[in-house]
């Protein structure tokens, strides 16, 4: 007996020794390289484009961009790479309830504010605190949801979300598919019921779903998939529906007739943190690049080039008023009760089913 | 004796333990996932609870199954109906263009469900669908979508399908033998009835397997509904999807899941047991 166990025991000192001669270059490596996530496609290239080089050129770290899904997919993959104690990215964009998630399942690396001295630019609400204060996510980027429409098929752009619920557009809407990306309940509470107060109890949010629900007719696609909307909207085969305002601004750009309108109730703010997985390794070059993204400098380049807002206060950023009209609206925004999706998870989405499959 | 047991028993350990890691051992964690209990940090441990099962009780679920029951049979039924006749003729063709012919729809296997959705929801669009050739003919005056609709839905299941189909039939009907359609000829029954009362009842067994697997290949699909369907035509498999993925609901998911499985297993048992026997 006492002989498997050494046995055992020096197998396993051998294997563990033997891995982290095997990981050591890997490490040595790593310190001049940092693996950064941001939603894949135009994010992504984005990033890539203007602001990855910018950061490489201030501090000598190169990065290595990862493309990562939006919603709970890449919380998924980040917990399962922490049960193998790895970090599929050492520092990744995440949103709403799947950081929120996150932050309940601690699966996020605890920052220090003190290796961040730009934090001092943005306001709380872009600092992310676990309960004990320690701040685990860092506002990144904020982006609007508005009404967008195609000009040929509706050359008058209604300036108010109400509109969906115009039957003169039976059949012509786009709008996103889950409630909890949507944020359609939000959308319905202040243009109807004058704020999203009304969604503190489970009463108040099945009188803005019966409301809601009044739409459902004028709904062609609920989407999941951005690409397949914005096609849509651009040829205007659905003249009308909800969409990102950085992306519309570009297919605009770019000669399509799409036009997108901050609706006179808000439009949807969305903001994406930087957090970090629980077993990233670089913690130095991390707080680096986060403190380096908070520059008042690099939020006015990525509302340049990404069309992203900034988290940080407007004022510190040389961006003039047009550009900052381009990018956002000084009308009060609706901020998404990202609370309810997480209280009533279940009820709002089996609700929200039932609602759109009529 | 005694060692040839032996011998067989360990010709099956290699298929046995492959079998066991990548097919049971998920099954059983999805089991133990659709009953686990609830954690505080929103996350589930090991335990005992039916929630999920409950949670699925409601009407809506239920006829999210039948409806995706329904959906699967009638997808069967349609591809069968298209891939029975053609392999029929095909197998009257020479050695040569049968191999041709089945060559190119085993071709037609490689393309991915994505790729199938994606290009029907072209082909039904409205600014480069086929209405658009409907409008050069002069049969409508103005282009539209055909999706998403139910029809489309439909529609580009059945393309997935009928490969298979085809593929399940073939066997069978190749080696159908033709003296029972001489004799039934010469006996006076007309092509139509010969077709009707001898070819097809003999070759049932492959019409009954290659409807049960058309079946069961749909009840998984998840992308051609939701591309092209509107969410009243999504089916159990896309609400999985929902769960596990967006909702980040592994236990309702997996509840559904098992939901999803034992329908299958009840249909794959009922036309065993009704239909398997007469021949």
């Amino acid at each position: 007996m006492p002989t498997t166990l050494s046995r055992r025991r020096f197998l396993g000192t051998a294997a563990a020794t033997g891995a982290a001669a095997l990981a050591a270059p890997a490490i040595v490596q790593a310190a001049q390289s940092l693996k950064v996530g941001t939603y894949g496609g135009f994010f992504e290239d984005s990033f890539k484009q203007f602001i990855f080089p910018e950061f490489t050129k201030a501090t000598g770290i190169e990065v290595n961009s990862v493309a990562v899904p939006t919603g709970e997919t890449w919380l998924v993959q980040i917990k399962n790479a922490a049960r193998a104690k790895t970090a599929p990215a050492d520092v990744s964009l995440m949103a709403g309830i799947p950081r929120s998630h996150g932050a309940d399942q601690k699966v996020f690396k605890a920052l220090d504010d003190s290796k961040i001295p730009n934090l001092s630019n943005m306001p709380d609400r872009f600092k992310d605190r676990y309960d004990d204060g320690t701040l685990y996510g860092v506002g990144a980027v904020s982006w609007y949801i508005t009404l967008c429409t195609n000009s040929d098929e509706i050359p008058e752009a209604p300036d108010s979300w109400a509109a969906l619920w115009d039957e003169t557009y039976k059949d012509q809407i786009g709008l996103l598919g889950l409630a909890s990306n949507s944020h359609m309940l939000e959308v319905t509470a202040a243009t109807f019921f004058g704020g999203t107060d009304i969604l503190d109890t489970k009463d108040g949010i099945q009188q803005v779903f019966d409301k809601l629900s009044e739409l459902v007719p004028n709904v062609r696609l609920w989407y999941k998939d951005e690409g397949a909307f914005q096609q849509a909207l651009q040829d205007g085969e659905i003249p009308m529906g909800q969409y990102y305002h950085d992306v519309a601004g570009l297919a605009a750009a770019e000669g399509f007739p799409v036009v997108s309108t901050f609706p006179k109730e808000g439009a949807v703010v969305d903001s994406g943190y930087w957090i970090v997985p629980e077993h990233a390794q670089p913690v130095d070059e991390i707080h680096e690049f986060i403190n380096f993204i908070s520059a008042a400098e690099t939020q006015a380049l990525l509302s340049r080039n990404v069309g992203t807002a900034p988290v940080v206060d407007p004022a510190l950023t040389d961006l003039t008023e047009e550009e900052l009209a381009a990018v956002s609206s000084p009308k009060a925004p609706i901020v998404p009760r990202y609370d309810i999706y997480k209280d009533h998870a279940d009820w709002i989405s089996d609700t929200w089913n039932q609602m759109i499959a009529g | 004796m005694q060692s040839s047991a032996l011998s067989r028993y360990i010709g099956l350990i290699p298929s046995s333990v492959m079998i066991g890691a990548f097919f049971v051992i998920p099954f059983v964690l999805i089991l133990l996932t659709s009953v686990s209990t609830p954690t505080d940090d929103g996350g589930y441990a090991t335990g005992f609870d039916l929630q999920h099962f409950e949670r699925f009780l409601t009407w809506f679920y239920i006829e999210r199954a039948l409806f995706s029951a329904g959906l699967c049979a009638l997808i069967a039924v349609l591809s069968l109906l298209i891939a029975y006749p053609f392999t029929y003729f095909l197998t009257t063709f020479p050695p040569r263009s049968q191999t041709f012919w089945l060559i190119y729809i085993l071709a037609q296997l490689s393309l991915s469900e994505v790729l199938i959705a994606f290009s029907w929801q072209i082909l039904l669009s409205r600014t480069a669908g086929v209405a658009n050739i409907l409008v050069w003919i002069g049969v409508i005056e103005k282009s539209f979508a055909m999706t998403p609709s139910a029809g489309a839905v439909v529609a580009a299941l059945v393309y997935l399908t009928v490969p298979f189909s085809v593929l399940l039939l073939f066997p069978a009907l190749s080696r159908l033998d033709k003296s029972l359609i001489e004799a039934s000829r010469t006996l006076g029954a007309s092509p139509l009835r010969t077709f009707f009362t001898v070819i097809i009842p003999v070759t049932r067994p492959a019409i009954i397997s290659g409807g049960v697997t058309v079946f069961v290949l749909t009840l998984g699909a998840i992308i051609v509904p939701q591309v092209l369907g509107k969410p009243e035509h999504w089916t159990l498999s896309v609400l999985i999807t929902d769960q596990a993925i967006f909702n980040f609901n592994m236990p309702f998911a997996s509840a559904l899941a098992v939901v999803l499985l034992v329908l299958s297993a009840t249909v794959i048992w009922l036309v065993t047991k009704f239909s398997g026997k007469k021949t």
